[in-house]
């Protein structure tokens, strides 16, 4: 191996083993540690001074605690399963409203297409952040749709959406529609539209085509684009933050506030363990997904 | 040919509408000159003064803007290196190792990495401040930039690469005069993917941040926590419009760019 | 007892005045905007006929054809199949099938599940079903292959599945949209003869669209040709090839040679014609209604045109010239001779002997002829 090959191979290499899987083996170590009033909060703490047998001494404190004590408070098992049901409803709408709009796009004339892709990308290179903040104003108390709904007549008290799950449905929702869409179209756009004139040539009417040829097959899409909505919807801090409200139980969110407020460091990284745990599965589905897609196109 | 029927028709315009009328409700709103938010009280321009007059948000807006630029820019140059190694390096020790690093950040909860790089900065004694920023965002950012440039790299015609080198180039030539021109698009839109990436970013930078060195949309983030501000629309409607100057240009450069290259095309086979 | 003596059956049923047709185009015009594709085409197809649609890219053959299938709507005429006039009827409605030219195989359905994608859109009984994709595949010999996807399969073989599925609902027509375009050579050879087999073997009519002029005169009964919307000629592959009724069809189809002129003087059917100055008039025998002073074109296949060294005595036409290019193909040989005002004449003779012993090689006087018979006269 000469020396450019190196530098090319090892910067990189080394800049993500120290920024990216260092600091995961850090959680990983603390999270097996147990909460301490001190600095740092937690033992043991390792001292490489006392060398080797130092070392032993903390691979011996190290313990399961801090997760026995994650199975042993309801708040942590039910804001996973909370965090779940969010994820799973949110993608499923994503999917209810992203789906039109991806068909709508590829049945678009040629000449629209364009355009409309950047329509769909442009939310994206918005904030995030703004973009969450907007349906605050929306769905408060005092917030447009109520003043609509109530200058129109249609309700007489102001609903509550605000600081509810429904608020963080819709978050996610909105936020998430491009990495749906985006997917969706992509599978569409390659339909070849023969096939669908093939079914109705054989007999189909053009409902029975599209759950017989277009729904099958853009299924790979359909696949891709909830997975990019549920793993991010997942540990996702910001939306119920801002629209949910004190009974919305997130696991982002109680991380979180398990580090800055409670300073309890063991239970922040017990937490997060148990989070990419969790994630693995769907993360492996996503890619065996993806493999799959790979090798159908070629 | 198949008709563009009332139902995409539909579909399309309240899709389009649930993702633009958020965007455009905030942008009217902002030059609302009531202090109640949904109240209309007449067009004035006076929260973009209030903005403009806040010493704190222009100071995390600098603070933003320079750990993005710092942060994109190192990002590129890893992610671009990465991507290289990941399409052209060949076999070596710890590849798998290599490409899941590469990946996993992409699916990684912001939560995770910003936990994770917080404890590595306390546990080696790194003070937070912009430095620790830029650290956590070039981590993140470089594996975004690695795939939008290795996507790049894959389709691109290995063959120009061996020429070069048939011609005389040394592999580091090849790669300055043939592979980067040629990657250069991707390599910018992925400079730009890390920047937006970055000055988004309000997780990761809440952890690695330290006391002098908020971010905007930490600033943000704690200003509309107890309900919408007029300021903060203002300051919305700025970023938006940013945004889609910016968008709307580089499509207008890259149509204008694929235009004349179909129309030089037509005229190379005209004559 | 003496048996009646056997007349062979010669199967033109174009050609009975009492004859039905199956499917009956009554001045069918089609525009996109104001682009004409089918213009003002009338034209009958009888059952069980292979009948070609051919034509360059973007003569409106395949437009015609969706039209049968109900893909494409009719600007104005009528289209009838059976007598009845199909313009409200849908596709999934009509007793008519197509071959796609990509094929059209549903990726995510095995072979045998293609073909059946039909029948199960059908009234017919499921216990049925299974027994028709057998036929079908042993029809197209696919039996072993009825669990792949499509993508397992070759492209010869996907060929056939889109055949037999096509052909499963035993459809009154079946269209088959440049069915072998994307087969080689060898296997589009084979092919058509297996084509051809099926068809009679089923007794559907065939409607076929190609551009490929070898293809229409192997597989079809008549061929119908086609340019900017309109039909040209509609013709067995004989009559098409032998007296193609303008320069376009004579052009399209095969070699030829075109010569220009005047008609100089007319003798019953037989014409002379004037083409160039210090080339001798050709000699040729005119449709009726032929005059002196016509101006037409004289058209003549390159196998017609005798080579040799000397003058022949007897030959109605003979001209001078030297060879120019050879272009040997094995069993023949085609010499360009180039004449005195620059003009090249092909010539084909067949080689029945040895390369080495060939009669005339580069920059040979020799004689072109031919009779009065073997061209036609074409006034347009």
């Amino acid at each position: 191996m000469n020396f450019r090959r190196l530098i090319l191979i090892g910067v990189p290499y080394g800049w993500l083993l120290a920024l990216f899987l260092v600091p995961f083996a850090i959680v990983l170590k603390i999270s097996l540690s147990d909460y301490a009033v001190s600095i740092p909060p937690y033992t043991p703490t390792l001292d490489l001074s006392e060398g080797w047998a130092g070392f032993q001494d903390f691979l011996s404190k190290l313990d399961f605690d801090t997760f026995k004590f994650l199975t042993t408070d309801s708040l942590y098992w039910k804001s996973y399963l909370s965090s779940l049901q969010i994820a799973v409803i949110s993608t499923f709408f994503t999917l209810l409203v992203g789906f039109p709009i991806a068909y709508g796009m590829a049945r678009a004339p040629e000449e629209w297409r364009a355009t409309l892709m950047m329509l769909v990308i442009l939310p994206f290179w918005t904030s995030f952040l703004i973009r969450v903040y907007s349906w605050m104003g929306i769905l408060g108390r005092e917030g447009y749709l109520n003043s609509l709904l109530l200058s129109m007549g249609i309700i007489d008290e102001p609903l509550v959406i605000l600081n509810t799950n429904i608020a963080v449905y819709i978050g996610i929702v909105y936020t998430y529609l491009p990495f749906m869409i985006l997917p969706i179209y992509a599978t569409l756009d390659k339909l070849d539209v023969s096939l669908l004139e093939a079914a109705e040539d054989l007999g189909c009417t053009r409902t029975s085509a599209f759950w017989l040829v277009t729904a099958p097959l853009s299924r790979p899409g359909v696949i891709a684009g909830s997975f990019l909505v549920f793993i991010p919807a997942l540990g996702e801090f910001v939306i119920p933050s801002l629209l949910g409200g004190s009974g919305t139980l997130m696991i982002g969110k109680v991380l979180w506030e398990e580090f800055s407020s409670n300073r309890d460091w063991p239970v922040a990284s017990a937490v997060a363990v148990i989070l990419l745990l969790i994630l693995i599965i769907p993360i492996i589905l996503f890619q065996k997904n993806q493999q799959k897609q790979a090798e159908a196109d070629q | 040919m198949r008709r563009f029927s009332w139902f995409n028709a539909t579909s399309l315009t309240l899709g389009f509408a649930f993702l633009y009328i958020p965007m455009i409700i905030l942008i009217i709103y902002s030059f609302n000159g009531g202090r109640l938010v949904t109240v209309w009280a007449g067009f004035s321009t006076k929260w973009y003064g209030t903005l403009l007059s806040n010493e704190a948000f222009l100071d995390a807006a600098w603070v933003t803007v320079r750990v993005g630029f710092m942060s994109s820019t190192l990002a590129t140059i890893l992610g671009t290196m990465a991507a290289y190694v990941l399409v052209r390096g060949g076999r070596f020790h710890g590849r798998t190792l290599f490409s899941g690093m590469i990946y996993a950040p992409l699916v990684m909860p912001e939560v995770i990495t910003g936990l994770s790089l917080l404890l590595l900065f306390i546990a080696i004694g790194l003070d937070r401040g912009i430095i620790t920023i830029v650290l956590a965002h070039t981590t993140f950012t470089m594996c975004y930039v690695s795939v939008v440039v290795s996507s790049r790299l894959i389709s691109f015609d290995r063959s120009l690469e061996e020429a070069a080198l048939d011609l005389g180039c040394t592999p580091f030539d090849a790669f300055r005069s043939v592979t980067l021109p040629i990657i250069a698009p991707a390599v910018i839109s992925g400079w730009l993917l890390a920047f937006t990436l970055s000055l988004d970013d309000l997780v990761i930078a809440s952890f690695t941040s330290g006391p002098s060195s908020t971010t905007l949309p930490i600033k943000i983030f704690s200003a509309v926590r107890l309900g919408v501000r007029p300021e903060i629309n203002a300051l919305s409607t700025i970023m938006i419009g940013i945004v889609t100057i910016g968008v709307i240009t580089a499509s207008l450069i890259n149509k204008r760019a694929v235009t004349k290259r179909l129309d030089d095309e037509q005229k190379a086979a005209a004559a | 007892m003496a048996q009646p003596a056997k007349t062979p059956v010669v199967f033109a049923p174009w050609e009975d005045k009492t004859a039905k047709p199956l499917i009956e185009f009554n001045g069918v015009t089609k525009r996109f905007g104001s682009f004409t594709a089918i213009d003002n085409i009338s034209l009958k197809i009888y059952e069980k006929e292979f009948f070609a649609l051919l034509g360059p890219s973007g003569c409106g053959k395949t437009t015609l054809m969706r039209m049968l299938a109900g893909f494409e709507n009719i600007t104005s005429g009528t289209v009838l199949l059976g007598g009845r006039d199909i313009a409200p009827v849908p596709p999934n409605k009509r007793p008519v099938n197509m071959m796609f030219q990509s094929y059209a195989l549903f990726p995510h359905l095995s072979v045998w599940d293609n073909i059946a994608f039909g029948l199960r859109r059908s009234d017919m009984p499921k216990d049925q079903i299974g027994d028709r994709v057998e036929e079908m595949l042993r029809l197209t010999r696919m039996e072993k292959f009825a669990r792949r996807k499509p993508h397992q399969i070759s492209g010869g073989q996907r060929q056939r599945v889109a055949l037999a599925r096509s052909l499963a609902k035993a459809p009154k027509l079946l269209l088959l949209d440049e069915p072998l375009g994307a087969l080689d050579k060898k296997l589009r050879n084979d092919t058509q003869f297996e084509l051809m087999d099926i068809q009679e073997k089923t007794g559907t009519t065939f409607v076929i669209v190609t551009h490929d002029q070898e293809e229409a005169m192997t597989v079809a009964s008549r061929i119908a040709v086609m340019d900017h919307g309109k039909i040209i000629q509609v013709a067995t592959p004989a009559q098409i090839y032998e007296t193609p009724n303008s320069v376009y069809v004579a052009d399209f189809i095969g070699d030829v040679n075109l010569f220009e002129g005047n008609v100089t003087a007319t003798k019953g059917d037989k014409v002379e014609i004037a083409w160039a100055e210090g080339q001798p008039s050709i000699h040729a025998t005119a449709p009726a209604g032929t005059k002196s002073g016509d101006r037409v074109h004289f058209a003549i296949r390159p196998e017609k045109v005798s080579i040799s060294g000397d003058k022949p005595d007897d030959a109605a036409n003979a001209i001078q010239g030297t060879v120019h290019d050879i272009a040997y193909l094995g069993n023949i040989s085609t010499y360009h001779v180039q004449l005195s005002n620059g003009l090249i004449v092909k010539a084909q003779a067949a080689n029945n002997r040895r390369l080495s012993r060939r009669n005339f090689t580069w920059e040979d006087q020799v004689w072109l002829s031919f009779t009065d018979t073997a061209g036609v006269v074409l006034n347009k």
